[in-house]
């Protein structure tokens, strides 16, 4: 399925923030990479970061203060290109919400949500048509069609994230981005949409960039992470070089907070701190192999090659 | 023998609602020993909050006391009035909250919030009372601490809201510390520190602390003991190693399969189908037997009692009864780490 032609490519993507005359947040700075057709990408680090504000930039919804992106090679960071594009954007860049009780209208039925996306991109004109897509999208998500004519309210926060996902695959597009799509779930259901995400994307093929700050989940259904902080990725690479052999000290310090159900080894853990105090501000890209970047913020540490 | 701090007797708790009598806590008892991390774990509307705001008598008004006994250090305090608890609230039992923005007071100094703890609960002048709010910032591993205590919350990051909040908690020496989804809101890497700073607590006043949380992986590096909940009932207690390395119940085994960490990269994951219950009309047998892949004819009819495992481990499911068959847990829970 995976083959190296880029959808989605960012390069020296920033964001900053006006607050005042004084004051200018930097939520990203200088942000590369590529998700790759049918690849699975996570995006992890903590509260601001800005792992969020690059899926929003991605998406249009704040346009970017520099920097490029570019969508099936079209420049969609530029404003008349984007307009040019943008039936096709529409249709085949989709993103899905931490809170889906925010996300979803709730005036408007579980039938109307979905289908919304359909009518409104044309996609589909008769309305038996529609109904018969309605029906195999819900039932791809795990619902039954007696969820068609319920309220967002009526429903659980698990089957309120299957309905998002319902209605963001209706236009089968190339590229999702999710943005903690199941930080709010419980543990149990959290299990449910990720085999759910695991399963949609091995059947329709789409890339997936997953914005998340659960470790566990990343390592479990990415292809490649890049690890952010301060508005910089720190860290980028195939999920398993990262895991097992994570370069940078921040992501070597985010990898053993992480909790592992396991008591006796929790207990003899000890933790790594991130000390930035003699980190720089201004810093390159160090390639360790072909696919795997690190962020040379310190200069006293020399990185070893992975080939 | 470690006497116990806190035991609750068959305790149940019921929310009366215009659709019905909603049971959120059923026929729960367990104790808490002095100096002793317990982890009540579950999902959303398992009852674990409800629990704990019982013990406290924090509930809402639509909602009572069905039956049981709490007791704090030997003295049964299920019948006592308001007045009586605002003595133990703050005194010898404090509760910390998931979210600290919503728990301080957005106007008031962080140190004045500290002291008036203080203040409520012992009889000390101003100076004392603040030498003490300065002793506590530092215990919560507040750097530049008297700097600090003039600051609104609005000058503190996340976690250090939430150490803020566990000084508050602290400021009179509580027995008791209930903490519930106290780590949730933070990131992995604060959440890691505060778990530290609530081991290192205890450690240094031996205060014991019911730990409330969905996340297992928190509960592993934090708990002596855990209890398992699921529609309001308990299902599962015992050591950490007895619930994480030989759980008994379907749940927790549903519970620890579903969790990428225990899955091998490229293997699915197992889920538990289904929704936890809504507690309106609590089925007549076992809670969980609707999602039970091992459910027997009878967990459908009558309600598993709790049996022993071991003298530290319980487990409320018909497997362990001597006629059920012998399966064989779904999951290896072997130790993670090989050396």
């Amino acid at each position: 399925m995976m083959n190296s032609e880029p959808i989605l490519s960012v390069s020296n993507l920033q964001q900053h923030f006006k607050i005042n005359k004084d004051l200018t947040i930097k939520a990203v700075n200088g942000v590369d990479f590529e998700v790759k057709k049918g690849e699975v990408v996570g995006l992890v680090g903590e509260t601001g970061s800005g792992k969020s504000t690059v899926a929003r930039t991605i998406m249009g919804i704040y346009p970017a203060t520099a920097g490029e992106v570019y969508f099936k090679g079209n420049l969609i960071s530029d404003k008349g290109v984007y307009r040019k594009n943008k039936g096709d954007i529409n249709k085949n860049m989709q993103i899905i919400f931490q809170d889906s009780a925010a996300a979803l209208n709730p005036r408007m039925t579980i039938e109307e949500i979905i289908t919304e996306p359909i009518v409104v991109n044309k996609l589909l004109q008769d309305k038996n048509k529609i109904q018969e897509k309605l029906d195999t999208l819900l039932m791809e998500v795990g619902l039954d069609h007696t969820f068609k004519k319920k309220y967002p309210t009526e429903i659980s926060g698990g089957q309120r994230q299957r309905v998002a996902i319902a209605r963001c695959l209706s236009t089968s597009p190339d590229l999702i981005i999710a943005d903690e799509p199941i930080a709010s779930l419980d543990v149990s259901i959290q299990a449910q949409i990720i085999t759910l995400f695991q399963r949609l994307q091995r059947e329709h093929g789409f890339s997936f960039l997953l914005i998340a700050h659960d470790l566990s989940i990343i390592k479990f259904i990415c292809d490649k992470v890049a690890v952010m902080l301060h508005g910089k990725i720190m860290e980028i690479g195939p999920t398993e070089e990262i895991f097992t052999r994570p370069a940078h000290p921040y992501t070597q310090s985010l990898l053993s907070a992480v909790p592992v159900p396991d008591p006796i080894y929790e207990r003899n853990k000890i933790l790594i701190d991130y000390d930035a105090r003699s980190a720089i501000e201004e810093a390159e890209m160090v390639e360790l192999s072909p696919k795997h970047r690190v962020f040379n913020n310190f200069p006293s540490l020399v990185f070893q090659k992975l080939y | 023998m470690v006497e116990p701090i806190l035991q609750l007797k068959n305790l149940s708790v019921s929310f009366d609602t215009k659709n019905g009598e909603v049971e959120a806590v059923r026929d729960v008892s367990l104790t808490l020993k002095k100096g002793e991390i317990l982890a009540i774990v579950g999902e959303s509307g398992c009852g674990k909050t409800v629990m704990s705001q019982a013990v406290l008598k924090l509930l809402p008004k639509t909602s009572r006391i069905k039956q049981g006994q709490i007791i704090v250090d030997g003295e049964d305090i299920t019948d006592y009035k308001e007045k009586e608890m605002r003595k133990l609230r703050g005194g010898v039992m404090s509760m910390v909250f998931q979210d600290p923005m919503t728990t301080l007071n957005p106007t008031i100094p962080i140190g004045k919030q500290i002291t008036e703890a203080i203040v409520k609960h012992n009889k000390v002048s101003k100076d004392e009372a603040k030498k003490r709010g300065i002793e506590m910032l530092n215990l919560v591993g507040i750097n530049r601490e008297e700097e600090m205590f003039s600051l609104q919350p609005h000058f503190f990051s996340g976690g250090m809201r939430q150490r803020c909040v566990l000084a508050i908690a602290l400021a009179s020496n509580p027995q008791i510390l209930f903490a519930d989804e106290a780590t949730t809101a933070l990131d992995v890497t604060v959440q890691a520190k505060i778990l530290d700073l609530l081991l290192d607590i205890r450690n240094k006043t031996g205060i014991s602390i019911v730990f409330i949380s969905h996340d297992l992986g928190v509960v592993a590096r934090i708990a002596d003991r855990v209890a398992v909940m699921y529609a309001g009932k308990i299902v599962e207690i015992g050591t950490a190693e007895d619930i994480f390395y030989n759980p008994r119940h379907p749940y927790v085994w549903g519970l620890m399969s579903a969790l990428p960490a225990l899955t091998k990269a490229g293997e699915s994951l197992a889920t538990i189908p289904g929704t936890p219950p809504i507690m309106l009309n609590p089925p007549p047998g076992d809670a969980f037997a609707i999602r039970n892949r091992y459910a027997l004819a009878i967990d459908y009819e009558e309600m598993p009692p709790m049996y022993e495992v071991s003298p530290t481990h319980y487990a409320a499911t018909w497997l362990m009864d001597e006629k059920a068959p012998k399966i064989k847990p779904p999951i290896s829970l072997k130790r993670m780490e090989k050396e």
